[in-house]
């Protein structure tokens, strides 16, 4: 049974999470992949076969006709399921690819089990897939059959580990049947920001504050730790809401999902919203007067109190410990 | 401008996620709900745009009878009418909900002209399917830009700003269009008690479609492994500071 992967690339290599999707379309069949240029990224692919979508109209992303090529593949291949990693992209194409054809599309997939299939894995026979899809920007799963004969899956960022390996995919190189509906919504314009200091997704600390921290001046005392942990500050919605500091330093469901070695929640009661974007944190550290705040079921250290004289104690510690 | 905004009611869950007994549903009896946040931001942005360009803005919900609540919200910061969508108490997979959008959408607009601009969130809170503003899209034959952190129209057209690793990617599409934002498009203002007063005059229609069976059937819900650790208290107040200078040594962070 063959299963079609859309493949993300930046040219050179294989996006880390078009691997994992690959990873979860091993579960049902044998991956062939799509790529929209980049027959040179094919590498790193384990499968059998790459179609190669070529066509300088496409060089600038445009979802309509990424959905295109990638329909002209199904019809060419006959997949038993499509699946793409569940990036913007990913969950764009799938999205209008099912719009199209009026399929059923199952977003940010972690599992996936075929039902009555006599001897473990495959859709053979006709049989539904059953998916397991994550809610709440993973706060919560669900079970869903999906009632179609060509499934659209995507797959949850993180959830299954890249497919590593190295292959000799044979490249079939096509020029998709674009038309001029197909690039009505392309990129027309890149404009590059430079962001000044450490970017909170890639932080290896990030000292967070919340509605505890009371004001945007109380967020002096965290600017100060952050400084001398190399880390980024962020915060909780409560705070974005208020005004005192950007979206952009939100952690959370609707923010940023960060995944340092250390996430240090100041203030911060720990909402399933919030603690869907900094579950990924090696080791969290809660700093909160309130021992029974739900934050701490999620934690791994504590620190009960006031954090407007812990956090300046830790601050002067460090500097402590630092000073010979 | 003649806008609509489509926003869905969700219940704000607090620090815990747990399950009606059939496994169907959150127990929400003790919660309160709320806006989507990226929904809330799609009606700021259109009374953004209302209050530049002058229109109209209408906001759909498919929901409870309760969701008219979530509607008055949007009503009190500069919506002018609301239509809800009655769900029949059950949850609509994502293909159902864009069909009935449409059949609302198609109604309204013979009865009093194209909408320029129909808004979504991006995905929403609860399910996040990810596809409902472009199924709409496609059953409409409009152009749809999705995930926006910018907008802004002009002669017509809309250009459209996306967050990407480095910067940004601009999109600029002709009006008619659909859009799905973000939130951090904006801030979003709160009502006055006067708007909040107004807003109670307003009108609300009510129409309850049809449900067709889900082709994305909902099974059960599940919440995850990893609810409940313990957390090891290294202190109480300033006197901890050593204890975690220790275990910021011991993560090799210090
Ligand atoms: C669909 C949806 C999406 C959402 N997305 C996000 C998101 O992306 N990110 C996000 O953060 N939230 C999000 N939320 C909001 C979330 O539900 C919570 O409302 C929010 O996270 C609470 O913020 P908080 O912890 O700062 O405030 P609170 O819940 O009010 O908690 C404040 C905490 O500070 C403690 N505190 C107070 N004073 C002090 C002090 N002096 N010293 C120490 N501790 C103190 C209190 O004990 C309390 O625990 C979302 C909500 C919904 C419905």
């Amino acid at each position: 049974m063959t299963v079609l992967v859309l493949v993300e690339h930046d040219g050179g290599a294989v996006d880390e999470l078009s691997l994992q999707a690959l990873t979860f379309a091993r579960s049902l069949g044998e991956p062939e992949v799509m790529l929209v240029g980049g027959a040179d990224a094919v590498e790193r692919l384990d499968v059998a076969t790459a179609h190669v979508a070529e066509d300088e109209r496409l060089a600038l992303y445009a979802p309509g006709a990424w959905a295109s090529a990638l329909g002209e593949v199904i019809d060419r291949v006959a997949p038993a399921a499509v699946v793409a990693a569940g990036t913007n992209r990913g969950n764009e194409v799938l999205a209008h690819l099912a719009a199209r054809r009026d399929l059923p599309l199952a977003a940010n997939c972690t599992a996936v089990v075929a039902e009555n299939s006599a001897g473990g894995a495959g859709a053979e026979g006709g049989g539904l897939l059953t998916v397991t899809r994550v809610r709440w920007g993973g706060s919560l799963l669900e079970e869903a059959r999906v009632h179609s004969q060509l499934p659209l899956l995507s797959v949850a960022p993180h959830a299954l580990p890249a497919a590593v390996g190295e292959g000799a995919p044979a490249v079939e190189r096509f020029a998709p049947a674009v038309d001029d509906a197909d690039l009505l919504v392309r990129v027309a314009e890149h404009v590059d920001e430079v962001t000044a200091g450490i970017s909170l997704a890639e932080a290896k600390v990030v000292v967070s504050g919340g509605r505890g921290v009371g004001s945007a001046d109380g967020f002096g005392i965290l600017e100060e730790l952050a400084a001398l942990l190399d880390a980024a500050v962020g915060c909780s919605r409560v705070v974005t809401s208020a005004g005192w500091r950007p979206h952009t330093d939100q952690v959370g469901q609707t923010g940023t999902k960060v995944s340092p070695d250390l996430y240090i929640a100041c203030g911060i009661s720990g909402a399933t919203q919030h603690i869907a974007g900094c579950k990924g944190a090696k080791k969290i550290l809660a700093i909160n007067s309130d021992a029974e705040a739900p934050i701490l079921a999620n934690a791994d250290y504590a620190v009960i109190g006031d954090l407007t004289a812990i956090v300046p104690a830790i601050t002067a510690e460090l500097r402590k410990a630092r000073s010979p | 401008m003649r806008i609509l905004v489509c926003v869905k009611r969700v219940p704000l869950t607090g620090g815990k996620m747990v399950l009606t007994a059939d496994e169907q549903a959150l127990e929400t009896r003790h919660l309160g709900f709320t806006i989507s946040p990226h929904e809330e931001c799609g009606v700021e942005e259109a009374v953004r745009l209302v209050e530049h360009h002058g229109g109209e803005i209408t906001v759909l919900t498919l929901g409870p009878p309760e969701a008219e609540e979530q509607i008055r919200e949007t009503l009190a910061i500069g919506a002018d009418r609301g239509i809800l969508l009655a769900d029949g108490g059950e949850e609509w997979d994502p293909q159902a909900t864009a069909a009935a959008i449409v059949t609302t959408i198609e109604t309204e607009q013979a009865a009093g002209g194209e909408f320029d601009l129909i808004v979504f969130g991006n995905e929403s809170a609860d399910s996040g399917n990810y596809q409902v503003g472009i199924r709409v899209a496609h059953a409409l034959s409009r152009p749809v830009v999705t995930g926006l952190k910018g907008l802004s129209v002009e002669d017509g057209r809309a250009r459209c700003e996306q967050e990407v690793a480095g910067g940004r990617d601009v999109y600029v599409v002709p009006l008619p269009a659909v859009v799905t934002v973000l939130e951090g498009i904006n801030l979003p203002r709160y009502p006055s008690v006067p708007a909040k007063l107004r807003a109670r005059q307003k009108p609300v229609e009510r129409i309850s479609p049809e449900r067709p069976s889900a082709r994305l059937e909902k099974l059960r819900l599940v919440v995850p492994p990893g609810q409940g650790k313990q957390a090891e208290i290294l202190g109480q107040g300033p006197d901890a500071a050593p204890a975690v200078v220790e275990v910021m040594r011991e993560l090799g962070v210090a």
